[in-house]
């Protein structure tokens, strides 16, 4: 009872709004260019079906790869710090100074060094940038966090570098490393969608091009099928990483003792 | 003799001296307890025989190899991602003993430590007691023979500690081992120890030793003995006799 209302709740609700929506929008008489009724959006959706399809495949490619890349170099080079605490020194300061400048304001020199002709890669190169430090510092703090008994006992049953890192450091790093990708799917959605509107030409193919688009051409039904689509990615990503988190996890993870009530 | 330290003294960094001029030494097969107030460098004394630091002065010494060591701390110290026997397997699977081999020894070990059953269960499904059995049962797993023990059951409730005391007993009688054992707790040095080691406030050294003779079988009823509160009255004095 309690699990199907905490489905259910926030479904009428949502039913709830939309119906309040349509009701006043259509009461108030409202052109469409300026508040389009939800029956007004799902026409859009249905009407540019191929194409949103064919943007939103554009936009999830550039974000999963963007994503997939960094993690892949997050993790790498938060191992590397952890065997180096002079590369570490040597390297941080560059990654929060990659961090903390706006994306935005890098955007365009990367658009144009990477090239126009080689679009995606540029984009794929913007939601790295945004997703990558979330990974490195939360991974670099995971394996800073290994319990300090745990390795004096590794050593003193002989165990290499080698082995602490992947039998003990590696496994402590993981609730880190899950929470930040769960960080850094969203940053990279962010980075794709951000990039595209700095590339802004009809070179790109993504969704936030199909929202310039269709704002350009005052398609406000479409613009608002595009944002939804744009939602619903999001939260995919969100709760597929939320399932692996739980897959990984559940068994022996303090984070999951709650749901088990 | 299994063991020696020489007059051994070690600072921290932060300039603690945790031990000055400490001289013990550890006979083979020998349940050596140590005791002594809060901060004098007991875990400092099992860090230094277990070789996981070095001593500022002095020396450690070992009658010929250094013995396969297993050490037991306070906490559980168990690795939460992985079940009881893949936390038993660890000194075996650290050492390239095959799978198979590693699986079987760790089981023993883990029923040894009466925890037969328990094989797939995570710490976290675990009670303390008997998370500290997963603990035992990594350290005999390797079949060590010196067991360096850091207030093990401290965090234990009364008939928890009681029971892995008997049950530790039968361990140490069986394989032989030399056993260190860190305990803050004067009825427990005394139940268990064939020795025990009395220390000064930091910096710590050894101020009284005091060799016990209990029966080889006890249980419950030598706890009523007057011999036992005999040792347990000779270990307090010493403590208490700030010298
Ligand atoms: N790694 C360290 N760095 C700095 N100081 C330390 C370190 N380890 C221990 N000390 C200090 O050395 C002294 C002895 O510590 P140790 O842990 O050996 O005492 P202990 O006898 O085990 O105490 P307790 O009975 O409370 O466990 C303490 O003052 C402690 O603060
Ligand atoms: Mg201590």
């Amino acid at each position: 009872m309690k699990a199907a209302l905490k489905y259910l709740l926030p479904f009428a609700l949502g039913v709830a709004v939309l119906a309040a929506w349509q009701i006043t929008v259509r009461a108030l008489d409202v052109p469409v260019y300026l508040v389009p009724a939800p029956s007004d959006i799902a026409r859009a959706f249905a009407d540019n079906f191929p194409s949103l399809m064919a943007s939103l495949w554009a936009t999830l490619q550039v974000t999963l790869i963007a994503f997939v890349l960094a993690t892949a170099g997050g993790v790498g080079l938060a191992v590397i710090f952890s065997q180096s605490r002079m590369v570490e020194n040597t390297l941080y300061p560059y990654a929060v100074a990659l961090q903390v400048t706006p994306v935005v304001a890098i955007a365009p020199l990367i658009l144009i060094w990477v090239g126009y002709d080689r679009i995606e890669l540029a984009l794929i190169l913007i939601a790295f940038l945004v997703s990558f430090f979330p990974i490195l510092s939360n991974t670099t703090l995971g394996l800073k966090s290994a319990d300090h008994n745990l390795i004096d006992l590794f050593k003193l049953y002989g165990a290499s570098r080698w082995q602490i890192l992947v039998r003990l450091q590696l496994p402590s790093a993981l609730p880190y490393l899950l929470g930040a990708m769960k960080i850094a799917g969203g940053l990279a959605l962010i980075g794709a969608v951000v990039a595209e509107f700095v590339a802004g030409s009809g070179t790109a193919t993504g969704l936030a091009w199909r929202i310039i688009e269709a704002g350009n051409r005052l398609e406000i039904a479409k613009m608002f099928a595009c944002l939804a689509l744009l939602a619903a990615l999001g939260i995919a990503i969100f709760a597929a990483l939320s399932a692996l988190e739980y897959a990984l996890l559940h068994k022996w993870h303090e984070s999951a003792l709650k749901k088990q009530g | 003799m299994l063991l020696s330290l020489r007059d051994v003294s070690k600072s921290f960094a932060s300039g603690t001296q945790a031990l000055k001029g400490l001289t013990l030494d550890v006979g083979a097969g020998e349940f050596l307890s140590l005791v002594g107030p809060s901060g004098c460098g007991k875990s400092t004394a099992l860090r230094l025989i277990a070789g996981l630091i070095a001593p500022d002065g002095g020396a450690v010494n070992f009658a010929g190899d250094k013995p396969e060591t297993g050490f037991v701390f306070q906490e559980p110290t168990l690795m939460p991602w992985a079940n009881a026997l893949t936390n038993a397997r660890l000194a075996l699977d650290l050492e390239g003993v095959a799978r198979g081999e590693a699986e079987a020894r760790a089981a023993e070990a883990l029923a040894r430590a009466g925890l037969k059953g328990f094989e797939q269960a995570f710490p976290r499904e675990l009670s303390g007691g008997m998370k500290m059995r997963v603990s035992i049962a990594r350290a005999i797993a390797a079949k060590p023979k010196l067991l360096l023990m850091d207030e093990p059951f401290a965090a234990l409730d009364e008939p928890a500690r009681q029971a892995l005391n008997d049950d530790l007993l039968t361990l140490w009688r069986e394989d032989g081992m030399t056993i260190v054992f860190v305990t803050h707790s004067v009825y427990e040095s005394a139940y268990l120890s064939t020795r025990v080691a009395v220390f000064s406030a930091r910096p710590g050294r050894v101020v009284e030793e005091i060799a016990l003779k209990p029966p080889a079988q006890r249980d419950e009823r030598y706890r009523l003995t007057p011999e036992f509160a005999a040792a347990a009255g000779r270990i307090s004095a010493a403590l208490k006799a700030k010298p």
